[in-house]
Formats: C-alpha cells, structure tokens, sequence
C-alpha cells in the first residue's frame, strides 16, 4: 500500500506549524504563562522539532493557507455535529425492541492524498451515524454501514457516507 | 444556575455511555459493537469533560487536551481493531443470509 501513498514533502513552513503546535500543547499542559515555563516549552519544542524532523513526513500533507484555520473550524463544527447525531441514532436503534438494523460493507473513493488528510477522513466517518472505518486501501475505504441499502455502490456510498467530511477537510489537509 | 448546567452535561455523557454499553450488549456481531460503543464512549467522555469544565474552570486547558487526544485515538483504535478482525476473516453479521451477500467479500 506504501506506493498509493503521496505525502508532500514538508516544508520549513511545515517544521515552524510543528514547533507551533507543540508549544501551544505545552502552555495546555503547563496551564500557566510565567516567564521560565514558556522558554521551556518553546526549547523543548525547537529540540523535539528537530529531532523528529526527518520522521516529519506525514505533517507534509498540512496545507498551510490563510484560510486553512477557516476551513479547520467549519469542519470542527461539522464533525461535532455528526457526532452528536451519531448517538442519537446509536440510541435510537439501541433503544428499539427490533433493533434497526441492516448492515453491509462498502467502498467509499477519496480524493485526499496525504496520509494525514485519509487518517482524519477516516477517523472522522468511524465517529458518524453508522459508519465505521474497516481498512484503508490506497483512495478506497472499507467502511461498515449499519443501514446499508441493498446494491449500494461506490458513488452512492462515497456521496453519502464521505463527501461532506472530505469537502471541509480538503481546505486545510491535502 | 451553571451548576445545574454542569450536572445536566455530566448526565448526558453518563447516559451516552450507558447507552453505548447497551449497544454493546444487544448488537448482533463486533462490528455493530465496535461502531456502537465508539461513538457513545466519545462522546460520553467529551460530555464528562464539558461536565468537569464548567465545575472547575481553571482546568479548561488539560481539558481541552484530554478531549483532543479522545477524539484523535478513540477512532484509531476501533478502526485497527476492525481492520484485524476483517483481514483475519470475520465477515459482517447480515439481516438476511443469501440476499445482497455480493457486499460481504473484499472488493
């Protein structure tokens, strides 16, 4: 599977986002914005940078754009959205004495390259209303359908299980 | 007022989870399982979360961070589980055996 792989090379602007990132993460961690913790995280960040520097690749598939924090935040707002859904229809169907259920597998095609981009994809179709990610095979995704209509095929499932997701998170991953 | 808010947050995370164990119980075969006490767990824990955060403020960015790593490696983790169970064999359970099984195999 490595040859479907495309992940960008990462960039310095790339290497700056990480340094970026896990700063940010340790002012989390730290709770705190005193003087000798921020020259801390910010060392500790440049050193780890560094070091995980040529293991960086899958940050290449990060697309830095202005408008990727846009983008970033809308999809936020769609993923949680779906996962609310998510569990009301768990609920639903758990709660019923029939238990509605009808579940297959299918194919769903992306058009996302990078490692990073299909990961988020991924992740984000097991986390909405019955969907679950199986495998990831080069731009295909096996993914198990709770309510899966007889003869769905590839660009249904795609259109219905995928595209939304994919359409956000293309503006900041490639 | 917010923490009446605060316990109707943490009571919802609580029921999403029960419900997600009850899933877990009635659910015909693992997969069904898998998708659903992934996503009640999610997001029981995230309404927990919430929960705490509006009880004690000053925690907001542990908080936060809690919830990302949750929301980034719940999803992982079911989805390696249901990729080892696919690649060793075990096909999804079907409503109606012989009908539309064409989707059952790889590809």
């Amino acid at each position: 599977m490595e040859q479907h792989r495309a992940d960008p090379r990462p960039t310095l602007g790339h290497y700056l986002f990480t340094m970026a990132v896990l700063f940010l993460l340790w002012v989390l961690l730290a709770g705190t914005l005193r003087q000798d913790e921020l020259i801390a995280g910010g060392v500790t960040a440049v050193l780890v940078t560094l070091i995980a520097g040529p293991r960086l690749a899958i940050l290449g598939g990060v697309r830095l754009s202005p408008l990727a924090p846009v983008h970033l935040l809308r999809y936020l707002w769609v993923f949680f959205a779906a996962l609310v859904r998510a569990n009301l229809d768990v609920a639903r169907r758990v709660l019923s004495p029939s238990l509605p259920i009808r579940p297959g597998v299918v194919e769903v095609q992306t058009r996302l390259r990078s490692s990073l981009g299909r990961m988020l994809l991924a992740n984000s179709i097991t986390l909405t209303p019955g969907t679950l990610t199986i495998d990831v095979l080069g731009d295909r995704l096996l993914v198990h359908w709770i309510d899966c209509s007889p003869g769905t095929d590839l660009a249904a499932a795609t259109a219905a299980i995928s595209e939304s997701f994919e359409r956000h998170i293309r503006g900041f991953l490639k | 007022m917010i923490r009446y808010i605060a316990d109707l947050v943490l009571l919802a995370g609580a029921v999403f989870t029960l419900l997600g164990a009850l899933g877990i119980l009635r659910m015909p075969d693992v997969y069904n399982r898998i998708q659903a006490g992934t996503k009640a767990s999610t997001l029981g824990a995230i309404g927990v979360l919430i929960g705490i955060g509006l009880l004690q403020p000053q925690w907001w960015a542990k908080l936060v961070c809690i919830a990302g790593f949750i929301l980034f490696t719940s999803p992982v983790s079911s989805s390696t589980i249901a990729r080892a169970l696919y690649r060793s064999g075990v096909r999804p359970w079907q409503a109606a055996p012989g009908v539309a099984d064409d989707r059952t195999g790889r590809g």
